[in-house]
């Protein structure tokens, strides 16, 4: 077994731990890579299809080519898609940052989504490297009757043996991709061929290493225009890959207080 | 050294090394550290470090690497366990932070638990604490046996060699104590940077690796391919007309055409395929650490939970283990209380018999308890209902390990130990299975009319020294005399001729006894009153037997506690048990289970002998006589 068949087959078997334990389930699709890696291992492990809802918590904000990429993948992938729209940022906790507010709405859109269809699991793809406070998660991560996080009290969860009874009104937020880093991820994308929106590959010397909303998340420069450039690019960086992600850094603890109130 | 130059081992499976210690060791500022003088800090993360340190007007605190939550810094200790990576010139690395404080024990589990390798960490001015000893003890109850003790803070006790010996001497004499060792004691300051990429120049009496050389020379566990299979299932998917085994093979390997046992149900199957989507080509087999799934030969009804293993070499089938456990939870272990129990993807109700000790990792001193509070290490004698399918836990780890829920969490989690009780898996296996019953010419009840009686089996059991054999003696000479037909099974008579080929192994106790409790059944169903005197000390034996002779089964408990017993000692036994002379000598050195529901118990503690044996007759005239209505 190579490293990435390791990776995939704990992938796999939280994903279907997540399909065996928990009634109501859907998976966040943000049609990032992330995300995108995450849809197909779900393939991988349920033999080539998805048996649960897909769900796109929209800002409204997204660059043109990602609807583009949803619109043409969901049909390819044949998946249950659900769209869900998110409040306006006046809906928002007014104490937070400009660009953090912004990213709240989609907290609420996901909690909205959450209470219409009394889904019991949410299925998402953070990873550890991206940022310290997710460093901290756990694989099956209980959330309060609000969604919140209550990252001071984790349960235990070792030798893969996950927390998944919940009391009534509470959900669990499930993340297959924790244990996998950036260049695992290109690695992997590369090795199944996975579709991916154009924005991450070099245009006129810049490209997206992270997507989210348009006016909230900034290109880097760059030249790198295929995965085997991408990947060669990655083992020579110290830049951190949200670098292009205003929501993170505006204060001390903007990202955090964001997760602990239930964002992704 | 450049760390992020083209490595030979680029795409590897990066190793997993969890930092361990007391609260305050320094284990953050290691962290923290041992990235900046690798060079594989991101960028701007030092600037954004040396920001929060100037908000609260504190001197750079490495430490704010890993501590993500604004609490964890504000109160400056390390609440749950954080993981980072990093590269040497050697290879990649994933860094597991795990607290030290007491209060987030779980949280430092959750971290170490996945590891491959340890560092565990000692201030050399504060010195060994008891979160030292507790994290060593734990690691080894992990399995994690590639461990660097890191003894750190030497600028603060001059960089004194005899410091340093003595920390190493007291701590690898407190390793060694549960037979662990540490496979290098290195002296550091992690503040200065010293001796963790670059070799000290102000400790020069120390010839050992540095901490990166003592990293470098770790090796990545090794996926247990070559061990017994054991292929847990996970779910049964039927989203087409292929019906599909999900699960990861956890030791092991197979192949297309293997025939599969599956466990505790007995079922077999021929594996057909290996399924998959989007692969490059179908798999003719699979190995260790690989989910998959398979379709079989025949549509046979197995569930989630159930182990597949080789025919040959299966695990073991038992209702009642010993677990070597850390217990977790604020409410303590109970004796006698209820919790749920998984291993690999099996999910059943235990009881938790009995606190067989608990262990002080102070002093690794052990004593009895009846309850285990939270973080206490305790050896705990569960038991299901239900037939569990394990293994032990020094075979294998996968298969032989388990936590404890309660209510919404994991509360407790450990390793399973079989010594003193038999693998079951024998005594449920019926071997021919072209057998009819034949039925009698004479009827029971005709039996009854003849003798003026019922058979029954009344099945004394109870420690050695209680007076079974003297009181099974005397009932059966008393309800002789009476006009019984009455018969006494005698342990000595059935060991040289039925069960001569039986050794005193758990399993072969077990057949003993489960050969005993047929012929008693036969016996009975004869009309006989028949007498089963054995020490039998596993309630699943005895429940076995009643099962064969059903409700002619009647369980006598002959009382009396150990220390009676021993004082008794007629055949001199105890004492040679308590020398070591007789291995697993029940109510010694191997457990003896009080019947939970006795028809009659005889307390022949606080009663005489002619008052037990009173008892006895009295209930069988009672139950068994005939009585024409």
């Amino acid at each position: 077994m190579t490293h990435l068949d390791q990776l995939e087959s704990q992938s796999v078997y939280i994903l279907r731990e997540a399909f065996n334990r928990i009634d109501r389930l859907a998976m966040l699709w943000s049609l990032g890579k992330d995300s995108n890696v995450m849809v197909w291992l779900a393939r991988k492990a349920f033999f080539g299809q998805v048996p649960f809802p897909v769900m796109h918590i929209d800002t409204g904000k997204k660059f043109p080519e990602m609807y583009a990429f949803r619109d043409r993948y969901s049909q390819e992938w044949n998946l249950n898609l659900l769209l869900e729209q998110c409040p306006p940022v006046e809906a928002t906790d007014a104490t937070l940052p400009p660009a953090a507010r912004s990213a709240a709405r989609k907290t609420l859109g996901l909690k909205a989504a959450i209470e219409k269809y009394g889904f019991r699991g949410i299925i998402a793809g953070i990873r550890r490297d991206e940022e310290s406070v997710r460093a901290k998660e756990r694989v099956f991560s209980p959330r309060g009757d609000s969604g919140q996080w209550d990252f001071r009290d984790q349960p235990p969860e070792f030798w893969d043996h996950f927390n998944t009874d919940l009391p009534a009104g509470t959900h669990l937020r499930i993340h297959p991709l924790l244990h996998w880093t950036e260049r695992d991820i290109w690695r992997y994308i590369r090795r199944e061929g996975i579709a991916l929106v154009d924005l991450y590959f070099a245009n006129n010397g810049q490209r997206y290493r992270s997507l989210g909303d348009s006016d909230i998340t900034s290109p880097m420069a760059s030249n790198a225009a295929t995965l085997d450039e991408i990947i060669a690019e990655l083992d020579d960086t110290t830049a951190p890959e949200r670098a292009g992600r205003a929501m993170d850094r505006e204060t001390e603890d903007a990202f955090e207080r964001l997760r602990a109130a239930g964002y992704m | 050294m450049s760390t992020h130059a083209a490595t030979p081992t680029a795409g590897t499976e990066p190793l997993r090394v969890v930092i361990v210690g007391h609260v305050d060791h320094g284990k953050s500022t290691l962290v923290g550290r041992l990235f900046h003088d690798t060079g594989s800090l991101p960028d701007g993360k030092l600037e954004a470090i040396q920001a929060m340190c100037e908000r609260r007007g504190m001197p750079f605190e490495w430490a704010f690497l890993m501590d993500a939550f604004q609490s964890e810094r504000d109160q400056g200790i390390t609440i749950d366990t954080s993981q980072i990576w990093f590269r040497s010139k050697l290879r990649d690395y994933v860094i597991i932070d795990a607290p030290g404080h007491r209060e987030f024990i779980k949280n430092m589990i959750t971290g170490a638990a996945s590891a491959e390798a340890a560092l565990l960490i000692i201030d050399a001015s504060h010195g060994i604490q008891q979160q030292s000893r507790l994290h060593g003890f734990l690691l080894n109850l992990l399995g994690i046996r590639q461990v660097a003790v890191v003894v750190n803070k030497m600028d603060l006790v001059d960089y004194s060699a005899t410091r340093y010996e003595d920390v190493r001497r007291i701590y690898t004499e407190y390793l060694s104590g549960f037979g662990a060792k540490a496979d290098f004691v290195v002296p550091i300051s992690a503040r200065e940077g010293e001796n963790l990429v670059k070799r000290a120049a102000t400790m020069p009496w120390y010839e050992g690796p540095t901490l990166i050389e003592a990293l470098d020379s770790f090796r990545p566990a090794p996926r247990p391919v070559e061990l017994p299979l054991r292929l847990p299932v996970q779910d049964i998917y039927k989203f087409d007309d292929r019906r599909i085994i999900a699960g990861r093979i956890e030791s092991g390997r197979i192949a297309i055409g293997d025939r599969l046992l599956f466990s505790p149900s007995g079922k077999t199957a021929h594996i057909n395929s290996i399924e998959g989507w989007s692969r490059p080509a179908a798999a003719l087999q699979a190995q260790a650490g690989e989910s998959v799934g398979l379709t079989l030969d025949e549509q046979i009804f197995i569930e989630r939970g159930e182990i597949a293993s080789l025919p040959d070499n299966p695990p073991i089938l038992t209702s009642v283990f010993r677990g070597r456990l850390i217990w977790l939870s604020h409410e303590p272990l109970r004796q006698g209380a209820e919790y749920r129990l998984k291993i690999a993807t099996r999910e059943v109700t235990v009881t938790a018999q009995r606190v067989e000790r608990i262990f002080d990792t102070e002093d690794l001193s052990a004593r009895e308890a009846t309850e285990v509070g939270r973080h206490g290490v305790a050896d705990v004698v569960l038991r299901s209902r239900a037939m569990l399918a394990l293994d032990e836990a020094s075979k294998i780890a996968r298969t032989g390990r388990f936590v404890l829920t309660d209510g919404h969490n994991i509360v407790g989690g450990g390793l399973i130990d079989m010594k003193g009780y038999p693998d079951q898996r024998e005594s449920m296996t019926v071997r021919s299975s072209n057998l009819q019953r034949v039925d009698h010419g004479v009827t029971n009840v005709a039996r009854v009319r003849r003798n003026g009686h019922k058979g029954a089996v009344l099945w004394f059991t109870g420690l050695s020294g209680a007076g079974k054999s003297t009181i099974a003696m005397q009932v059966e000479s008393r309800l002789f005399q009476k006009g019984y037909l009455v018969y006494v099974l005698d342990g000595d008579n059935i060991r040289s001729g039925l069960n001569a080929n039986l050794g005193f192994s758990p399993e072969d106790r077990a057949e003993n006894i489960r050969r005993i409790g047929e012929v008693a059944a036969l016996f009975a169903d004869s009309g006989m009153i028949t007498i089963a005197a054995f020490i039998s000390p596993y309630r699943a034996d005895r429940q076995r037997a009643r099962g064969a002779a059903k409700e002619s089964f009647h369980e006598i408990y002959v009382k009396a506690d150990v220390a009676t017993c021993e004082s008794r000692d007629p055949k001199g036994l105890y004492k040679r048990a308590r020398r070591g002379e007789i291995a697993e000598f029940t109510g010694v050195s191997a457990p003896y289970e009080e019947p939970d529901a006795a028809e009659l118990i005889v307390d022949t503690a606080t009663h005489s002998i002619e008052d037990s044996v009173r008892a006895v007759v009295d209930y069988v005239e009672r139950n068994f006589t005939l009585t024409e209505s």
